[in-house]
């Protein structure tokens, strides 16, 4: 249609100034994960090259997310149209510190799976597609931290599901056939139960961009049904997030893939769950976030103290640190219940630690299986004398994992307490550092059982029984080059907090104090 | 016309329900599709109902005189349909392969990533 034809003013219906070009960065990630897993499905067969496409992609990624975190750390929260309409119809995408954040440290988890799996994946396992899914997992999960709709969340969160299914049944063993039917049952349902509630959710006000929804529940006038969508979105996104007691999918099913894919998982799927809650009960519908408090409290004390405790009862080292996912989930839970902005920055920095920490446990995890042969608790022994580095390293990540000085787990961890501490709820408080104390005796068993000690159970004190050979396959920088990445920032966060500090307390603002991220949205009329 | 969907709605969200609590894996499959097609009439339904008047704008005006159907729920529902019926081809694949590969399609007998009768980690150290 020529303009002449209509006279038609379209500043009523579209942005007309252009795009800024630094603002095409809010779509980068998503371009390039989609490019970069077109280019590794055309080259499925080369496996040799597949690796290199992966890792070329993920640092562009790491680039894109890194630019657009330092764009919104100085311009505030971005947002993009589709098609430039203006919203509520186009499709946006609202990037606030807290999404750009999440997807940063996302895109350098990624990386470090895709080096990692240059030794852990075999030939079949890349032809049967670990790199494509790698990415496009990578788009899902970057889509939902960058997007501004809640319908397009759901397409998001299905992109990051049909990925993670296919990276579940690499190898076609059958225990994950077993842990994958639970996975993608529970999974599905789960989203089934966010599509219900965002279906609800746009009868009742009629939109579907998130800053509008905000704006549209603030006004007030339908307080009952948004109460039923507020909890059923808790219920759908505690599913994803594996909260007690919708978590049983995880233990079933995490243990059961490659190594690094595992690893992959437990350090992002759950956290995306997380962040979803955040975003809902932060910026969409707070009211219902206050009426829920004790709710979302009980809840994550359940999940921390269950999670914990069903570290301490495995045998098998995968299954210990799903349970240790699980428990971290409820710290985060416990920031979204305390609600304040302090609590909140808790959450947002807690889910870094926790993506960073629990994918490099995995790592770890995987590399003495290599030296020790099992992930039985029973059958390792002696590693200490195999690889005193991996041992140094393992020690320190039990260390973030449990919350302790110097590494990154204390300072979230701080952050919540404080904060509970503050708002006078000492109960939360009081289980976070139960279940510090108790991830510390789960994960320093471990360590005295898989390092410390001769070999294998049974071995008598002071003798070594473990015999010594490290394998090829743990030698190189593919295996610690990773590892190392991840440890190194786990340890910079920990003796540099202010900075990851200030981004979190930012995300945190927007979260309580939505109105920067309306007025991205709709212009600085809002009120 | 909206309180008969809403029935209709609810009864597929109870058979749905229903099967999905099933041990038969192909029972819980098809709950499984039942759900997503709940949802979708869902949808459909909160878009409120109003088939008389087709979402198309005169050439001469720039938004329509009458209350017309809504295009949106449409769109919403489409793309649901194909994100579902991927999911559930996917899902009959993988249920096919856990029955050859397991020799059970009852969930319950479903232990091989979690044996039961699993021993307690060690004790003393």
């Amino acid at each position: 249609m020529a303009a002449s034809d209509y006279p038609v003013d379209l500043s009523q219906a579209m942005r007309m100034d252009p795009v800024p070009p630094g603002d095409w960065l809010i779509v980068a990630p998503l371009l390039i994960t989609i490019l970069g897993g077109a280019l590794c499905l055309m080259t499925r067969k080369n496996t040799d090259a597949q690796p290199k496409v992966a890792i070329i992609f993920l640092t562009l990624l790491v680039l894109a997310c890194a630019g657009l975190l330092a764009r919104v750390l100085d311009k505030g929260v971005l947002t993009m149209v589709a098609g430039n309409w203006l919203p509520p119809f186009g499709i946006a995408f609202t990037v606030d510190a807290m999404g750009a954040t999440l997807a940063l440290v996302s895109s350098i988890v990624a990386l470090a799976a895709a080096v990692f799996g240059i030794n852990d994946i075999d030939k079949s396992g890349r032809r049967y597609g670990f790199y494509p899914f790698l990415l496009l997992l990578m788009t899902g999960v970057c889509g939902a931290f960058l997007t501004g709709d809640i319908f397009n969340l759901y397409v998001w969160f299905e992109v990051l599901l049909i990925s993670s299914f296919g990276m579940l049944v690499l190898g076609n063993e059958r225990a994950q056939l077993d842990g994958a039917v639970k996975y993608a049952l529970l999974n599905i349902v789960a989203t089934t139960l966010f599509l219900i509630a965002t279906g609800l959710l746009y009868g009742i006000l009629g939109t579907l961009n998130m800053a509008d929804i905000a704006r549209k529940a603030a006004a007030g006038g339908f307080e009952g049904p948004l109460m039923t969508v507020a909890v059923l979105y808790f219920l759908a996104f505690a599913m994803k997030a594996a909260a007690f007691p919708v978590n049983f999918w995880l233990p079933a099913s995490y243990h059961t893939p490659r190594i690094v894919v595992a690893a992959l998982f437990a350090g992002l799927l759950t956290k995306v769950g997380v962040y979803a809650l955040l975003r809902i009960f932060g910026v969409l519908l707070p009211d219902a976030r206050l009426m829920l408090s004790d709710l979302i409290a009980v809840v994550a004390i359940a999940t921390m103290l269950t999670g914990v405790i069903g570290a301490l009862a495995q045998t098998d080292l995968r299954r210990l640190l799903g349970f240790l996912v699980i428990s971290g989930i409820g710290s985060m839970l416990a920031g979204l219940a305390i609600g304040t902005a302090p609590a909140m920055a808790g959450a947002i920095f807690y889910a870094v630690h926790s993506i960073l920490v629990m994918t490099a446990l995995y790592m770890a995890a995987g590399v003495m299986r290599a030296l020790g042969g099992s992930y039985s608790m029973r059958e390792l022994g002696g590693l200490y004398r195999a690889s005193p580095v991996l041992a140094a390293v393992f020690l320190m990540l039990a260390f973030a994992v449990s919350g302790l000085p110097p590494f990154s787990g204390f300072w979230p961890k701080v952050l919540l307490v404080d904060a509970a501490l503050q708002d006078g709820h000492g109960w939360i408080a009081g289980a976070i550092l139960l279940t510090g104390l108790l991830t510390t005796i789960a994960v320093g068993r471990v360590w005295i059982y898989a390092f410390w000690r001769g070999g294998a159970e049974g071995t008598a004190d002071g003798q070594l029984t473990a015999t010594l050979v490290v394998p090829d396959e743990v030698r190189g920088p593919g295996v610690w080059l990773p590892i190392g990445l991840l440890l190194g920032l786990v340890v910079l966060i920990g003796l540099q907090p202010e900075f990851m500090m200030q981004v979190a307390q930012r995300g945190a603002l927007t979260l309580v104090e939505p109105l920067g991220y309306l007025r991205s949205v709709f212009g600085d009329t809002v009120q | 016309m909206e309180p008969a969907f809403a029935i209709l709605i609810g009864l597929f969200f109870s058979v749905a329900v229903y099967l999905l609590m099933s041990r038969q894996l192909v029972r819980v499959l098809l709950g499984v599709a039942i759900f997503g097609n709940a949802v979708n009439l869902l949808i459909f339904t909160s878009g409120r109902l109003l088939r008389e008047v087709p979402p198309v704008i005169p050439a001469a005006l720039q938004v329509p005189d009458v209350t017309i159907a809504n295009p949106l729920p449409q769109a919403l529902i489409l793309t649901a349909i194909v994100i579902s019926f991927s999911f559930f081809a996917f899902l009959l694949v993988l249920a096919y392969r856990a029955y050859q590969e397991l020799g059970t399609d009852n969930v319950v007998e479903m232990r091989v990533a979690e044996p039961t009768g699993e021993t307690a980690p060690p004790q003393g150290y």
